[in-house]
Order: C-alpha cells, then sequence, then structure tokens
C-alpha cells in the first residue's frame, strides 16, 4: 500500500469500511438474539419475586437481589440434583474420553479396513432420537438395575456425546504431526512413550476443550435423564418435572442457574472451539 | 562399526509396492545418498532402516545386529526428519537433550552433551527459546543437533533441506558435509535433488519405483549411467539421446550418420547414443543439427539443437557465436559416449 491514497484506492477502502460495517451488523445482530432472552432470564431472576409480575416490565436492573435465586437453590431437591449432575458430567466426561480418545486418535493415525465406514457409523448414532432410545433404555437398564440409577444416566450421556468426543479428539490428533511421535521412537521412546511424552502434551488443550464440552452437553441434558431416573434426579431432570407446579420466578431462576456452567465453560473454551473450527 | 546391510526388503502399501526386493550395502562411515523421484521407494527404504515400517520380506542389519524386528529405540539409529519435528512443547535445550534423558543418562552428561551439540551447530543462543521463535533453519539445525547428541553409529535423515530456501539450502549443504567429516557416521541420506545427491554422497543409490538403478559413486553415476533412466535424472541439463543403428561401421540415424567403432553387443539392435551437453563441441563434427534456442547463462551457453526431430541439449563457451536457426555440425567424442539399448533403456558394457 502506498502512503498517498488515489481515488480509487480510497474508494475501496470506502467499501471495505462498509463490509465491515455490514459484517459487524450481522453479528450484533445475532449476539442480541442470544443475549437478550438470556438477559431477560437473568433479570427475572434476580428480581424480587413481587415485582416479576409487574407490567410494563423495566429493562433496566432497578430492583436486584438474590432472593429469588436463593429460594430456587433452597428449594427441596435441588441441592442434590446438583450433586447429581456433577456426579453424572463427570463420569460423562471419563467415561467419553476413555472410550472416545483412542477411538480419535485410531482414525486420525490407522489406515485401517473400514475407516470411512467407521466414521459414518459414529455419526449414525446421532440419527436416532434419544425419545426413541430412551423407552427400551428404561428397561433395558430396569433389568440391569441401573435403573433410577447415576450410572445408567451417565452411560446415555457418554453415548450421546461419543460421536462428537472421537471427532473432535481425531482433529486434535491429526493436527498433531505424526512424524512427531515417529521422531520420539527414534530417540528412545516406546510407541506409548512418545504418546504420552510427545502427542498427549500437545493435544491436551483439544482434549480439555472436548471434556469441557462433553461436561455441557451432559449438564444440558434432560430427556433421557427424565425417563431413566425417579428420585435420583439430575438438575435438569428436577427443573422439569417440578416445572408445571412452580412459580414463574422459580422457573427464571432455574433456568439462570442451569444456563451459567454452560455459559462460564464456553467462555474459556471458546480459544479451543476456534482453533479446532480453523479460526485465529 | 556400523555397516548397514539390506537385504531383498520388500513393502508394499495396499497393492502399491513401495519397495521391490530391494537389498543394499553401506560401508561404516559411508555418506550414502538415496535419490530418486517423488514415490520411487526411498523414504520407505530410509523408515525400514529406522524401524517405523514394518517389512513385508526381507533383512536389515545394522553391524552385526539383525535389526528387522527390533523397534526404532533399540536400533542404534538417529534420524532427522523432513518437517524436522522439533517437539514444538520443548525449548531447544530440552529439544536436543530429549534422546539422552529417555536413554536416562546423568544430569550432567546430558547437560555437557547438549551444550555440545548445540556448539556443534551454532545454537547456543536459542537454548532456551520455543521452536515456534525460531526461523526453518535454525529449527533444521535443532532436528539435526537433536539427532547427532545421541552419539548413535548410524544418521538416517529425510530430505532435510528440502523445506529450507534455496540459499539457506546452499549453506546448510555445506555445513552438514562439514559436519559428516567431523563425526563420520554412517550416513543415509534421502533426496529427490540431483544437485544435493552429487555434491554431498560417498555414493548414491539412484531409484526408481521402488528398486535401485544404480548404485556408485557420484562421478561415475554421471559419467557411466546405468540406463537411460538414470541419465536423464541425473545432470542438469539431462543427458541427451540420439537413436540409430549400426550399418556398415556407421551409426546412422534420423538426420545423421557416425562413423564411429560399434560397442561390443551392438548386433544390428536399435542403440541409443547417450551423451552429455558438455561433451557435445559445435565445429566440424558428422551430426547436423538446427539450433532453435540460445540461452546465455554466464558461465557457459546453453543451446537448444533439432538433430532430425530429436532436441539435443548442447553446452558451448560463452563467446561462441551461434543464433537461433543456424545449421551447426556437432562432434561427439567416441570415448565420452554412452550405449544403451533402445528398448530396455539398459546400457551396453
Amino acid at each position: 500500500m502506498t502512503a498517498v491514497p488515489s481515488p480509487r484506492q480510497g474508494g475501496r477502502v470506502g467499501g471495505q469500511a462498509l463490509d465491515r460495517a455490514l459484517v459487524y451488523g450481522v453479528a450484533i445482530l445475532f449476539a442480541l438474539w442470544v443475549l437478550v432472552p438470556f438477559y431477560l432470564i437473568a433479570l427475572a431472576a434476580f428480581t424480587p419475586r413481587e415485582t416479576i409480575f409487574e407490567y410494563p416490565k423495566s429493562f433496566l436492573p432497578t430492583d436486584l437481589t438474590t432472593e429469588t435465586m436463593r429460594f430456587f437453590v433452597q428449594s427441596r431437591g435441588v441441592i442434590p440434583s446438583v450433586i447429581n449432575s456433577v456426579a453424572v458430567a463427570v463420569m460423562t466426561i471419563v467415561l467419553g474420553l476413555a472410550l472416545g480418545a483412542p477411538a480419535g486418535y485410531a482414525l486420525a493415525r490407522f489406515r485401517f479396513r473400514g475407516r470411512e465406514g467407521f466414521s459414518l457409523v459414529v455419526l449414525a448414532t446421532k440419527m436416532f432420537p434419544i425419545a426413541i432410545l430412551s423407552i427400551p433404555l428404561a428397561v433395558t437398564f430396569l433389568r440391569l438395575g441401573l435403573y433410577d440409577n447415576l450410572i445408567g444416566v451417565a452411560l446415555v450421556h457418554t453415548a450421546m456425546a461419543l460421536p462428537f468426543i472421537i471427532l473432535v479428539t481425531s482433529g486434535v490428533f491429526v493436527s498433531v504431526s505424526q512424524e512427531l511421535e515417529e521422531a520420539a521412537q527414534t530417540l528412545g521412546c516406546s510407541r506409548w512413550g512418545a504418546f504420552v511424552r510427545v502427542a498427549l502434551p500437545l493435544a491436551l488443550p483439544g482434549l480439555a476443550a472436548a471434556a469441557i464440552f462433553t461436561f455441557v452437553i451432559s449438564w444440558n441434558e434432560v430427556f433421557a435423564s427424565t425417563i431413566l431416573t425417579l428420585r435420583n434426579r439430575t438438575l435438569p431432570a428436577q427443573v422439569l418435572t417440578t416445572l408445571s407446579d412452580s412459580p414463574l420466578y422459580y422457573k427464571f431462576a432455574g433456568g439462570f442457574f442451569m444456563v451459567v456452567p454452560a455459559i462460564v465453560f464456553i467462555f474459556f473454551m471458546r480459544r479451543y472451539l476456534l482453533n479446532l473450527w480453523g479460526g485465529k | 562399526m556400523a555397516a548397514i546391510t539390506i537385504e531383498g526388503v520388500s513393502k508394499t502399501f495396499g497393492k502399491a509396492a513401495a519397495l521391490k526386493d530391494v537389498s543394499l550395502e553401506v560401508r561404516d562411515g559411508e555418506f550414502m545418498v538415496l535419490l530418486g523421484p517423488s514415490g520411487c521407494g526411498k523414504t520407505t527404504l530410509l523408515r525400514s532402516v529406522a524401524g517405523l515400517e514394518r517389512l513385508d520380506r526381507g533383512r536389515v542389519r545394522i553391524g552385526d545386529r539383525d535389526v528387522t524386528d527390533l523397534p526404532p529405540r533399540d536400533r542404534n539409529i538417529a534420524m532427522v526428519f523432513q518437517s524436522y519435528a522439533v517437539f514444538p512443547h520443548m525449548t531447544v535445550e530440552q529439544n536436543i537433550g530429549f534422546g539422552l534423558r529417555m536413554k536416562k543418562r546423568p544430569k550432567e552428561e546430558i547437560a555437557r552433551r547438549v551444550r555440545e551439540g548445540a556448539e556443534l551447530l551454532a545454537l547456543v543462543p536459542f537454548l532456551d527459546r520455543y521452536p515456534a521463535q525460531l526461523s526453518g533453519g535454525q529449527r533444521q539445525r535443532v532436528a539435526v543437533s537433536r539427532a547427532l547428541v545421541m552419539d548413535a553409529p548410524v544418521l538416517l535423515m529425510d530430505e532435510p533441506l528440502s523445506n529450507l530456501d534455496a540459499l539457506l539450502r546452499l549453506q546448510a549443504r555445506a555445513d552438514l558435509k562439514r559436519l559428516h567429516t567431523e563425526v563420520k557416521r554412517t550416513t543415509v541420506y534421502v533426496t529427490h535433488d540431483q544437485v544435493e545427491a552429487m555434491s554431498m554422497g560417498d555414493r548414491i543409490a539412484v531409484m526408481r519405483e521402488g528398486e535401485i538403478v544404480q548404485v556408485d559413486t557420484p562421478m561415475r553415476i554421471y559419467d557411466r549411467p546405468a540406463n537411460q533412466f538414470v541419465g536423464s535424472f541425473i545432470g542438469s541439463p539431462p543427458m541427451n539421446f540420439l537413436e540409430g543403428r549400426f550399418e556398415g561401421g556407421r551409426f546412422a540415424g534420423e538426420g545423421f550418420a557416425l562413423e564411429v567403432a560399434p560397442p561390443a553387443g551392438a548386433d544390428g539392435r536399435t542403440l541409443l547414443m547417450g551423451v552429455r551437453a558438455e561433451h557435445l563441441a559445435l565445429g566440424r563434427g558428422a551430426i547436423p543439427a538446427r539450433v532453435v534456442v540460445v540461452e546465455p547463462l554466464g558461465s557457459h551457453t546453453l543451446l537448444t539443437a533439432l538433430v532430425g526431430k530429436t532436441p539435443v541439449k548442447v553446452q558451448v563457451p560463452v563467446d561462441t557465436e551461434v543464433r537461433a536457426d543456424q545449421e551447426v555440425r556437432l562432434e561427439a567424442p567416441p570415448s565420452l559416449v554412452r550405449w544403451m539399448d533402445a528398448e530396455s533403456g539398459a546400457a551396453l558394457s
């Protein structure tokens, strides 16, 4: 670029500015589409119970209180269900990574017979709606003694998260050059040692991202959890089953409470997500 | 002592044969270059020595040990990869010392040898840096240094210079050659660059389609190619080939007839006369040709001329008065031509 812009270049710069404005405009639109409902939920969750029914509503946080949130958290069954949710999510992460990461590694590294088919089948599990699977699963779990058991829920969540985990981890391992592992092998590592010392540390951020996303999948999953448990509810199942006979402010507080971990995690992992998706 | 003996090695990937019954002997302390076009199996052969490929058939011996079934770490080799394969999550110092740490050497020894390895390749100022903070040439040196500190008797290199830009490559080529004379490891060096092969190798093994076509010193490969492929692959410009047959003591082809003694085994077959561009001379020779292109290259001038319909390259001194479309006569000294069977391409004698 020269220091003195010719009229034509000026015109192009102007065009670029217009492009930018357009991109930002659309981005802002999308952001608002997500943020406005979230803001309203948050607002309602921190508004005193009495004022929630007032009309017209104030869009500004004029009268903030944690009273509604405290009411929700102290409601019967909420604390135990939070503990259940975390337990299920942790089990899902451990199981999912234990099964999914090796599968992803195999997809990334080995040219085995049926590799293409395998990567398709992995996705195919996503074809069956969980609603259809839930009833037979519930019957099977009753027989196995896994019904109303957190392990059973974690198993289902693992199955749901696996396609995602496998595809993401295979992407992560593809990005770690095989020559690095081979170099480690020529420098005195076993096959396994090369994986642990070289591939794993380099894949760790990606694996962490997969783990966090798995957490969010499990934390938010409501259908299977509701069908497969009775007393050992996870948080979404708990909120769902009490939804019809709870007051409006309880719903808002519950919604806010459930969405916060997801937001926090996405915030931490967005760097890795952008890397995975080829952004910078 | 670490000569490398490769015996009858075969390897297929799916249906494609990468190595077909390859045998090769690399002498102790020798710099052996594996040279060939891409896909000729040279990298696969190198990886077979490293233990990174499982062989279908054949044996590999290093020194007096059969290493065919040993993993890379038990083979006493060190390798430099084409991508350098420098570990991005480790500093230069940790990279160079990685192999020694894996071998559980004492701390003081690691520190000393890393220092030496860094000094050898002028990496001392960068020991605390991460690979991302280095240039391509520096990363390449880290890879070489990391391989050298292992003190393995066998050093394997897979196109270590191909990712460097032209100027740096010249420098690195000379550096590697100097290093080899200093450390005298048995070296196997893979390249597709014939200039690299000529300038660095004690001997060159020319490969094509999974087979070794010729193994010899660079000059003998240049002067006496085993077949048409080697002649046209080695040398820039490639060797010229004129097709013809012997009739009444003269080698005659389209547009020329040359008084020359027939080689042994000519027996009226169709032959190729191979001759290097610098061995052809303008003058009163028996080969009439028409100049098509004149390329002054500074140190010499390169002519493209047509003999009949066959284009040939002729290297002449810069002060030669010649222009395009000029009719000339070419001279080929009989002692410097190479005879090949036109059908198989194989050299006679």
